[in-house]
């Protein structure tokens, strides 16, 4: 993944606007958190292959945190935190933020057809 | 000496830091292993540092490195084909059915899994659950031994003393080839064992020099 240019994730995000997408939406600090930190807490969420269509969408940040939002008809998507992405060959956009260490705290992905898994 | 051990846990990796010191020492002394690995470690958060993987990719990498540890350690694989951190919400009844089927066709003669409750992760306690369910409803004359591994900070003082011990360090070189077949988690999993160093073998000497497990009483 590269860091993240702005004109270009927007690009993109503007490419799914008014299709029908699916969504692979994630944040974590990994199942150990409490293990090896007994003052942390666990906490995740998950949603993949959700299908929806927004109407409108934008990257928001600067240097290495940027926000997504994405308008539905009925509801939003956000989420805080993405400094990398990705199109990947299948040209799904790929968007995610990791800690110092290289692992995953938050991902944002989008794809006209579904994830695999 | 054995007939054939079964090891069951959920993760890629998780035969490496766990058993593969006591598979190692099957494995020298001709004892057939099997590996059944839950999943693929779909969710992992360690995607290499730097970052080689994303949550895409991982899937496909993780598998070539479990098959590429399987390699190192010379035992056959099984994977599962569950989806990571889903195991606890799968039905209880159908994952033991699962793994029932596997081990009569198998017939092991010992089965090392997590201990449930007592293994951090809630797929190694869920899958570690399923697995002693499994075993439970073998026939008691023929069903194999199974050896449970504890790894929370509390399982000592809630459990006693593991009554297995192995001393892996005769085969610490062939544990720290495995750990370092996962080439997406090694470094990121040491890592968060020890604040004070990142000479990762320093670290797996220290922290997974000796492989415990509970003889578990049906």
């Amino acid at each position: 993944m590269e860091d993240i240019e702005i004109g270009k994730v927007q690009e993109q995000l503007t490419r799914f606007v008014n299709k029908e997408v699916y969504v692979h939406l994630e944040t974590t600090n990994g199942a150990y958190a409490s293990h090896f930190d007994d003052k942390a807490y666990n906490v995740g969420a998950f949603i993949r292959n959700a299908k929806v269509t927004y109407t409108h969408a934008k990257i928001v940040g600067i240097g290495n945190a940027y926000r997504v939002g994405l308008k539905l008809e009925i509801g939003w998507v956000y989420a805080e935190g993405l400094s990398k992405w990705e199109l990947d060959e299948k040209g799904q956009l790929l968007m995610a933020g990791h800690d110092r260490e290289g692992r995953l705290m938050v991902a944002l992905q989008i794809s006209e057809t579904p994830f695999k898994y | 000496m054995e007939k054939h051990v079964v090891v069951i846990y959920p993760h890629p990796d998780d035969e490496a830091f766990g058993a593969s010191g006591t598979i190692t020492k099957f494995r020298e002394e001709g004892v057939p292993v099997t590996y059944l690995c839950g999943t693929l470690g779909e969710m992992g958060r360690n995607m290499g540092n730097p970052t080689f993987a994303n949550r895409e990719t991982l899937p496909e990498i993780r598998k070539k490195e479990l098959i590429a540890a399987c390699k190192v350690l010379d035992v056959d694989l099984r994977m599962l084909g569950y989806r990571d951190k889903t195991l606890e919400f799968e039905s209880r009844d159908e994952v033991a059915e699962h793994l029932k089927s596997i081990l009569l066709e198998i017939e092991p003669s010992l089965v090392i899994t997590h201990y449930p409750d007592h293994a951090v992760h809630p797929d190694h306690n869920a899958l570690g659950a399923a697995v002693i369910e499994a075993v439970s409803r073998m026939d008691e004359k023929t069903r194999p031994t199974v050896w449970a591994q504890a790894i929370s900070r509390t399982y000592e003082e809630e459990l006693g003393k593991p009554d297995v011990e192995m001393n892996i360090l005769p085969f610490f070189k062939k544990k720290m080839a495995t750990i370092l077949a996962h080439q997406t988690q090694a470094q990121g999993v040491l890592g968060s064992m020890s604040q004070t160093t990142d000479d990762l073998e320093a670290i797996a000497k220290e922290r997974l020099g000796t492989e415990f497990f509970y003889t578990w009483k049906f």
